[in-house]
């Protein structure tokens, strides 16, 4: 599957959710869906978007979080699945595109091509909702209970190595950063809690 | 072990005054009573890392959720971590207080910690990053939530060296 289209086959289940997403073509792709306050696009810093994902969900259990992660970024940063197993915030949902290849740096192949797989070793860290999956159909039925449900989980999803035309994306990243930040105070007003001085 | 604990205390406590609510952590001789004190509050969330860097992430996503946090880690553990600081706390201006263990430095008995100590303040330096010692205990409190209070107003990383007179009871 193209992951350009499993995320417009996830979006209707995503949107509402914050969601962090890693640098280049997998941002640009969900941008590309509709950008929306509740969205993080970690520009850089490769490995951390799961970390970011693990400190919101963490400070935040009232809110759904999605991770959209890589191969190449979730092998920089393995130890976190042992992080993310070990505080199992049941509010996040980490999804890495696995399509064996640092894609938007020329294409070079990860290690997921000759053999390491992301889901065992997800399962290996103690993490114990990992789903994998080929196809758009699956994919979607697979974040749309893991949205839905009380646990953490991990979905790893075979993507072809593909990108976007275009990695354009209308907004900075000090923008994006600060908008954010600005979604979760709203969602303490909306919610009564008030703001502090 | 001649960790101090009433120093340990008084960081904790001063933590606690500035509202930080998410504590990041790997472990190291000087910390273990701080880390024990985030463990046993309740009203502390301790997230025990694998690797220092995974912490710039955690506090990261805290900030922008609205929730503040504090790094606990040796300095190399900072040394460690330093393309997250980089590419994320620095870049995205991120107000990520670092309470450093500064090993390495005055009165320091092993070697390998020589090195990274040496190099601390160098990298700080050239980083940009505001850093400030903690080796008296009156200073603490004080310190602390001024140095809290600089990465919000500033929106930058802060490091404060938690030094051998704070940390260690001589014998």
């Amino acid at each position: 599957m193209r992951r350009v289209e499993a995320i417009e086959a996830i979006y209707p289940d995503i949107s509402g959710c914050v969601v962090v997403t890693i640098m280049g073509a997998t941002a640009a792709e969900l941008y590309s869906c509709g950008h929306r306050p509740n969205f993080f696009y970690l520009e850089h810093a490769m490995g951390l978007a799961s970390s970011m994902g693990l400190g919101i969900a963490l400070a935040r259990p009232d809110q759904k979080v999605v991770v959209l992660d890589g191969d190449g970024s979730a092998l920089m940063n393995l130890g976190t699945f042992t992080t993310l197993a070990r505080y199992c915030p049941p509010n996040l949902v980490h999804i890495i595109f696995d399509n064996e290849s640092l894609l938007s740096v020329g294409g070079f192949p990860t290690a997921t091509s000759t053999g390491s797989d992301l889901a065992g070793i997800a399962r290996a860290a103690g993490i114990e909702q990992v789903t994998s999956s080929n196809d758009v159909a699956s994919f979607r039925d697979a974040v749309r209970s893991a949205v839905q449900a009380r646990s953490l989980s991990c979905i790893v999803a075979k993507v072809d190595a593909i990108g976007p035309k275009s990695f354009h994306m209308d907004v900075t990243l000090l923008e994006n950063r600060f908008e954010f930040h600005r979604y979760f105070k709203n969602l303490d007003t909306e919610n009564g809690a008030g703001e502090g001085p | 072990m001649p960790v101090s604990v009433e120093n340990s205390k008084r960081i904790f406590d001063a933590l606690k005054a500035a509202d930080v609510r998410l504590v990041s952590a790997l472990p190291e001789t000087w910390l273990v009573h701080l880390i024990r004190m985030a463990e046993e509050d309740p009203d502390t969330i301790l997230v025990r890392l694998a690797k220092e860097e995974e912490g710039v992430g955690i506090s990261a996503g805290a900030h922008l959720a609205g929730v503040r946090s504090a790094m606990l880690m040796q300095n190399h553990g900072f040394l460690a971590s330093i393309n997250g600081i980089v590419s994320l706390a620095l870049l995205y201006k991120i107000p990520l207080l670092m309470l450093i263990s500064h090993r390495g430095d005055l009165g320091e008995r092993d070697p390998w910690q020589c090195q990274g100590g040496m190099a601390t303040i160098p990298v700080l330096r050239g980083l940009g990053i505001p850093h400030y010692p903690l080796d008296d205990p009156a200073h603490v409190e004080r310190r602390i939530s001024s140095a809290q209070c600089l990465a919000e107003s500033a929106l930058t990383p802060v490091a404060l060296l938690l030094g051998r007179e704070l940390m260690w009871d001589e014998a």
